[in-house]
């Protein structure tokens, strides 16, 4: 299953297992991408760091 | 069983956890994104038996675990947890009532008296945003000059809690610190963050080796645990001449960079917790 990176039109794999929300990088550009769909398999550009994120 | 799992992005942490979840024989993971979940009060009635926590927004954490608990869903960590742990003050104040060795602590309410606090602790010190995580906006002060520059800049330039001034005296570690995982009563991990830089997180390039478990670590850490309600915590500890003391006590930990460091695997360890609670054996 693959998609394309929306940020530089590479093609992204999503492997076996991958769930929504799921960050991954783009193997061509180093983006940070959130899958938001997998039927069909897409990806966004992952959201920045907010004031309030950690553990 | 049905384990609700509350996210939003899911990083190699969840994937750990959600990867050993769907192994265990009976339970049903029900995926709950923070970015789509409603509540309406009073009304709600979850066909779950545990929420783990595993936000990146600790204020959707906060709020969610305090309405899953109203709804009557057992929660790992507890809403209880993530209020302490989630304001270091809280933590502070945690861990001095229950007597865990901490760096000296003080607390001020405006520029002036934060400044009369400093000198009296001596310098450096760090002032940390209460609530903050990943080493944002901490600052190391070594002078008079620094420590009024920075006093000001968050008074006039942050919102209204910057200017709740939580003042820790700076500890010399040695390019390193430890943070051990806590499961229940038990430490069952614990690395070195090794960083030439005074922050030491991993988040900010901490390097990180596997640091063995000696009953001092399993006995502050667990301590540190209880102090702020138990569950699944991960406590930041210096090495003193004076012994173990703990900096932070952390709620929704970070492991990803710690199962093949460690050979413990931390996220099975969790859900074995995480079905003790639901169980209600815990």
């Amino acid at each position: 299953m693959t998609t394309e990176c929306p940020v530089c039109g590479a093609q992204v794999e999503l492997k076996e297992g991958t769930v929504v929300g799921e960050l991954i990088e783009c193997p061509d550009c180093g983006t940070e991408l959130e899958v938001v769909s997998l039927d069909p398999p897409t990806v966004n550009e992952a959201p920045q760091e907010e004031e309030d994120w950690g553990e | 069983m049905k384990i609700g799992l509350l996210h939003s992005l899911i990083r190699k942490d969840e994937k750990f956890l959600i990867d050993e979840l769907k192994v265990v024989k009976g339970v049903e993971l029900k995926m709950l994104d923070d970015r789509e979940v409603t509540f309406n009060l009073g009304k709600d009635n979850f066909d779950i038996d545990v929420v783990v926590e595993r936000c990146i927004n600790h204020s959707r954490a906060l709020h969610g675990l305090k309405l899953f608990e109203s709804a009557g869903i057992r929660c790992v960590n507890t809403y209880n947890v993530a209020t302490i742990c989630g304001d270091k003050l809280l933590t502070s104040v945690a861990l001095a009532e229950n007597k865990v060795p901490q760096p000296e602590v003080r607390v001020a309410f405006t520029e002036e008296s934060a400044l009369k606090a400093i000198e009296k602790m001596g310098y450096p010190v760090v002032l940390k945003p209460a609530v903050g995580s990943w080493g944002r906006l901490l600052s190391k002060v070594n002078d008079r000059d620094a420590a009024e520059a920075i006093l000001e800049h968050k008074t006039v330039l942050g919102s209204y809690h910057h200017s709740i001034f939580y003042i820790q005296k700076y500890v010399e570690k040695s390019g390193r610190d430890i943070r051990s995982f806590v499961v229940g009563d038990k430490c069952i991990a614990a690395i070195y963050r090794t960083s030439p830089h005074w922050i030491t997180n991993t988040a900010r390039g901490g390097l990180a080796t596997n640091c063995p478990v000696t009953d001092e670590l399993n006995d502050i850490s667990v301590r540190a645990a209880k102090a702020v309600g138990g569950g699944i915590v991960a406590i930041d500890i210096f090495e003193t001449t004076q012994g173990l003391t703990v900096n932070e006590v952390n709620y929704t930990m970070e492991y990803k960079n710690s199962i093949s460091t460690t050979g413990v695997n931390i996220p099975q360890k969790m859900v074995e917790y995480i079905l003790q609670v639901a169980e209600g054996r815990k």
